[in-house]
């Protein structure tokens, strides 16, 4: 590398309901519920570490945060700051139940300009608890961005970027101008854990709270959703079959059950 | 608002229409005669294919080494902005078309809806149909407003049907020009070699998960799979350590798989994977923990070690010859 190259990063983080409690609808608005205690996705923790490595890399930096949550929550937030992002802005606000993935990206496209921009916007290639998948390419034509999703790899080179981005057959070389977006898959990179410092740290790091008419984004939430829910109903049912204790023979159930169905 | 004309984006590999592709010509033709296909690159050459399930045209928009998200959207709004007006645009649930779609959606400042298995044109307007908590749940969401709606399905949502119609008649679109947004270009594209059947169309699945303790025993999944003449499978949380290649996965990121039998050896069942593997006919799990939620949908589920049943299972079939 050559020169020091000061670069921002800014990496959209969601705040989900902890995956191990079983995901449920709220029964008035059939959407999922995040009222609950809320912690930092898991899938969103690799794209903070690739932000503060590229910015070590680059030789000098800072990683910014966007988040979109109810009722202030910051907890998620904190384990990223923690981790060693320097600030954030977090857009709560009532009016932004219900929501769909257009709005989301323009709320967090627009909170990604109050930061001032980036030289590089990352995000998670889906939420764990939404699977919509689609906010990230949408923050970046609302952004004017070019984009790579599903990097699989990624490094900074003369001011581009260099992605091996995944595909169904194997995997993409791909280069893009800065400023750009990207969307990380897990695994891309190890996620550090917080140290007790940063932990520290963090709980003195600046969070701004915003609500959507801050970010002169109207309308949202159910106003301006494209859609309503008409129907939720339970799926047919697959009936679980027998299930049985290994007592060191079960292996011969699996040979029967093959042989039932001709396949040996 | 009813449904009058069309569009599908079509994609292809190794010059042949995908099926995902060729399975929403079929639903679309159900829904209007009026369907088109909408493709980036060499569109023209599976313009045959595509008219054969149903297309009566393709709108062919060639990109170079531009990513198609950026492409293929901008080249879509070109031509609405032209006088055509598809009242529906549907698309695969792949990487490119989650792309496209993305960008559409602003482009066209509408929702896109994701994931779905059915669409309904009734009564009361356009109505999809997505499961939700690994399938146990469907939810039924209708469009709202005006059209073009966007929406998305997965992979073997739908039959593939010949409907014996002739070549879809080409129509070239001009790439307007992309801007600083149409940025990233390919450089190269690496193909991961595999042997065996194809995991989507594999009459057999074996599939490993985290339970597998380590990467080595990944073994155990292939030699599985290749006595049953089967393809190996894997959940995401060994794709993401790295184990096995991403080629691999079976869930909702990854492969949607429908075989005759699927064994998931030391998977729990997240939601995640589930959504890829439940419509298998037959399901055999094996897992160490009795409350792992796979046994919930397992036609036999087996409460043991992997690494204890596993190589029985193997040295039993082997042993048959």
């Amino acid at each position: 590398m050559g020169k020091h190259f000061h670069m921002k990063v800014i990496v959209c983080v969601k705040q989900i309901p902890d995956p191990a409690v079983p995901g449920a609808l709220d029964g008035s608005t059939n959407t999922l519920k995040r009222d609950g205690k809320l912690i930092l996705d898991d899938s969103d923790a690799y794209g903070v570490e690739m932000a503060l490595q590229l910015v070590d890399k680059a030789g000098g930096g800072e990683v910014n945060l966007v988040s979109m949550a109810p009722n202030g929550e910051t907890a998620g937030l904190r384990t990223a700051l923690a981790m060693g992002a320097a600030k954030g802005v977090l857009v709560s606000d009532p009016a932004l139940q219900g929501s769909d993935a257009l709005t989301t990206a323009k709320i967090l496209a627009a909170a990604v300009q109050r930061l001032g921009g980036a030289d590089l916007v990352i995000a998670a290639t889906e939420s764990s608890d939404g699977y919509t998948g689609t906010v990230p390419e949408q923050m970046a034509e609302v952004l004017g961005l070019p984009s790579v999703t599903f990097a699989k790899k990624v490094a900074v080179e003369g001011g581009s970027l260099k992605v091996d981005r995944q595909t169904e057959a194997g995997y993409d070389e791909v280069t893009c101008p800065l400023p750009a977006l990207i969307s990380v898959t897990a695994g891309v990179v190890e996620p550090r854990y917080p140290s007790f410092k940063g932990i520290m740290a963090a709980k003195s790091k600046p969070v701004e709270e915003v609500k959507a008419s801050d970010l002169g984004v109207t309308p949202v939430g159910w106003d301006g959703a494209g859609q309503r829910i008409t129907n939720v109903a339970q799926a047919e049912a697959r009936q679980a079959g027998e299930i049985i204790e290994d007592d060191g023979e079960a292996f011969g159930k699996i040979v029967g059950f093959l042989e039932s169905l001709k396949i040996i | 608002m009813a449904i009058n004309s069309i569009w599908v984006f079509a994609q292809s590999a190794n010059g042949a229409p995908t099926s995902a592709t060729l399975e929403l010509l079929t639903k679309a033709r159900s829904l209007t005669p009026n369907v088109s296909a909408f493709t980036g690159n060499g569109g023209a050459d599976i313009a045959a294919a595509l008219g054969e399930f149903g297309a009566t045209k393709v709108f062919v928009a060639e990109h170079g080494p531009q990513l198609p998200g950026v492409a293929v959207a901008t080249a879509m709004k070109a031509v609405i902005d032209g006088g055509e007006s598809p009242d529906l645009i549907m698309f695969p649930q792949t990487y490119e078309g989650r792309d496209v779609m993305s960008r559409m959606s602003v482009k066209l400042d509408k929702t896109v809806l994701t994931n779905n298995v059915d669409i309904e044109d009734g009564g009361n307007g356009v109505t999809v149909t997505t499961p939700i908590f690994g399938g146990n749940t469907l939810v039924s969401t209708t469009f709202t407003g005006s059209g073009p709606y966007l929406a998305a399905f997965r992979p073997k949502s739908f039959p593939m049907e010949s409907a014996g119609g002739s070549a879809a008649a080409v129509s070239n679109v001009q790439m307007p020009d992309l801007g600083t947004a149409g940025g990233a270009l390919v450089d190269s594209v690496h193909v991961e070699a595999s042997t065996g059947p194809k995991l989507d169309e594999a009459d057999v699945v074996v599939s490993g998960g985290r339970g597998l303790g380590e990467a080595n025993n990944y073994t155990l999944i292939e030699e599985l799979a290749g006595i049953l003449k089967g393809a190996p499978g894997a959940s995401r949380a060994i794709v993401d350590a790295g184990w096995v290649p991403y080629s691999y996965q079976v869930g909702q990121t990854g492969k949607v798989v429908k075989p005759n039998i699927y064994i998931a050896a030391g998977i729990s069942g997240a939601t995640q994977h589930m959504v890829g593997m439940k419509g298998s006919k037959n399901i055999i799990a094996i897992n160490k923990d009795k409350e792992a939620p796979i046994f919930g949908v397992a036609d036999l589920g087996i409460v043991g070690d992997v690494h204890k049943v596993l190589p029985k299972l193997i040295e039993a079939l082997r042993a048959r010859g």
